[in-house]
């Protein structure tokens, strides 16, 4: 095939066309370039100062670390899934079985979890601050972030949620009724267990969310290192937000550190969603 | 026995559809809380001033935003010089050059790098990055750059925008029928050819709305940018000397601000959400633009 365009064209030209090939191929591999030189960069700098101590030790003023900022995380991450999965999962279940598509509502609904998802993190802050932090008067606490990051990761449990239950097949929701089960049954016994999978990765794409961000938490939960006694109340750093923290006061060892940790926790998470991603592909094609 | 079931059912119908009120709720309150407050500063310092005026010194009582302004266009379009043609020719390879294994290779790295937090590459544009842009500014003779600035920024920010340009931009070209390679092909095109003349531009549409994907994301962009921009409120001399856009004045003046100052700053995260509802409705037309054609 080559050889014969290379007589049908001149040499010249074809070496010219070429170049997108080489072009193309460099362009992944700068790609691949910049994910290793960050990853490394993390590691060989983060290692050093790796110890049981400054994950799970206690803070002192000279020797920050980041256990308090990582039962924060997983204090955040427990409740906010606990807001918004629910809201979502029901939100989608409104939308998919329950109302038609025509219908209004499911438009407004629509445009309204779009615009959300176009909302930048910066503004969640702004929110956050101006509505759970001053309006209604809770201050900075993990009550606030939790909220905050709550209605960030609303979309993304909605939308991925609303996938997999248009994915379970009709048949299966025919044989239900057929068997005397009513909608409700239908939907929490045939549809949703059929769709779990695809709900599952949704949640751990928004845990990935929720511990990869910093700026709508920075204003609301704020930025202290020592775990609170007043429990939701009290404020506190997630592992992003004490990475921030650690790199504005300068102490850029232990920045490097949090980063290694941060960053094996979305790398792992990362690889979870694509298994379960690709068992859920599995699945369906087997039943197609 | 039937009653109860029936009202079970309908109750359940009332909670599932309370539920989908909550996000049309949440949009709302962020509008209104958004516009309540962040209309009375420009009010009290005058939207001429505010949008145009390039002086921005809070405890002299100069609220312009004109250079942020300028400074969040400046970012995105660097953004997009970096991402869109690494981004474009990535997705080339991914479809038409590789195997299936480099393919899956490449396709986990680029979830990864969508994963990664934003925090992270700021960090590294900082340590790495900057120093030598201050080197590169050195040897060009640019003096005074401290590195921070539009040049570490836009690589920052492209690569952060190049798994959205990417996944888009594979899927826009895997979706064009395989029918226009093998008939172009056919015609006696060679591949490369095949791919500029006729892939690409039927998957142009698709394409371009990966691109205008990565702006909203771009202009948005915070913690990255805090970290490599600098920190100074004026026009940059140059892409290595240090400014300030709309996302950084606000993170990094937002936790002290007081009185008129922090007003301000919310104002300015309005004029950031106003630019973001522009950039989804744009994008909403040109989608159903997609769908009449």
């Amino acid at each position: 095939m080559d050889e014969l365009n290379v007589i049908l064209l001149s040499k010249q030209k074809f070496e010219k066309a070429k170049l997108l090939k080489l072009f193309s191929i460099i362009a992944a591999i700068l790609v691949v370039i910049s994910f290793l030189g960050i990853i490394i960069f993390i590691i060989i700098n983060g290692i050093p100062n790796l110890s049981f101590n400054f994950i799970f030790g206690e803070t002192t003023a000279r020797a920050p670390t980041i256990s308090a900022p990582v039962y924060n995380t997983l204090i955040i991450i427990f409740f906010t899934l606990l807001i918004a999965v629910p809201i979502g999962v029901c939100t989608a279940i409104t939308l998919t079985e329950y109302l038609k598509r025509g219908n209004k509502f499911v438009g407004l609904v629509k445009i309204a979890t779009e615009t959300l998802s176009g909302i930048p993190s910066i503004i969640y802050a702004l929110f956050g601050m101006v509505f759970f932090v001053k309006f209604l008067g809770w201050g900075y606490s993990l009550k606030a972030g939790i909220f905050t990051l709550s209605i960030m990761i609303l979309p993304t449990i909605i939308r991925a949620t609303e996938d997999s239950i248009k994915s379970v097949s009709d048949s299966l929701r025919e044989a239900s009724y057929g068997l005397g089960a009513g909608k409700l049954r239908t939907v929490t016994k045939v549809v949703l267990p059929s769709a779990s999978k695809g709900i599952f990765a949704a949640i751990i794409l928004s845990i990935g969310r929720i511990v990869g961000e910093s700026a709508a938490v920075i204003f609301t939960a704020g930025t202290t290192f020592n775990k609170g006694a007043l429990g939701l109340n009290s404020q506190g750093a997630t592992l992003a937000v004490s990475m921030y923290v650690l790199i504005e006061r300068g102490m850029i060892d232990y920045a490097y550190t949090a980063a290694l940790v941060l960053i094996v926790c979305v790398i792992c998470i990362n690889l979870l969603s694509t298994a379960l991603g690709k068992k859920v592909g599995d699945k369906y094609d087997k039943n197609n | 026995m039937k009653d109860k079931k029936l009202i079970t059912e309908k109750l359940a119908k009332i909670i599932f559809i309370t539920a989908a009120v909550f996000s049309i709720a949440a949009i709302i309150t962020i509008c209104i809380f958004l516009f309540a407050n962040g209309i009375p500063a420009i009010r009290k310092i005058g939207i001429i001033n505010f949008l145009f005026g390039s002086v921005w010194n809070p405890s002299a009582g100069k609220y312009g935003i004109l250079t942020m302004i300028v400074g969040t266009i400046y970012v995105a379009a660097g953004c997009l010089i970096v991402s869109v043609p690494v981004g474009v020719l990535t997705a080339v390879c991914i479809t038409k050059y590789c195997g299936k294994k480099i393919k899956a290779v490449l396709e986990q790295i680029i979830n990864i790098l969508a994963g990664i937090p934003s925090i992270i590459y700021g960090f590294f544009g900082m340590i790495i990055l900057v120093p030598f842009a201050k080197e590169l500014a050195y040897i060009l003779g640019i003096s005074g750059a401290s590195g921070s600035g539009i040049f570490v920024g836009s690589i920052i920010l492209g690569i952060m925008v190049l798994p959205t340009i990417i996944n888009l931009s594979v899927t826009a070209i895997e979706n064009v029928p395989k029918s226009y390679f093998e008939g172009s092909t056919a015609l006696g095109a060679i591949k490369e050819r095949t791919i500029v003349k006729v892939i690409l531009p039927a998957a142009k549409s698709g394409i371009f709305t990966s691109i205008i994907l990565g702006t909203g994301r771009a202009i948005g962009e915070t913690m990255a940018l805090a970290l490599v921009l600098g920190n100074s409120a004026t026009f940059p001399k140059s892409i290595f000397h240090s400014m300030e856009n709309l996302t950084v004045a606000i993170v990094k003046e937002l936790s002290y601000a007081e009185g008129l100052h922090y007003e301000a700053l919310i104002s300015i995260g309005l004029v950031l959400f106003v630019f973001i509802l522009i950039f989804s409705f744009s994008l909403k037309l040109i989608k159903k633009g997609n769908k009449n054609g």
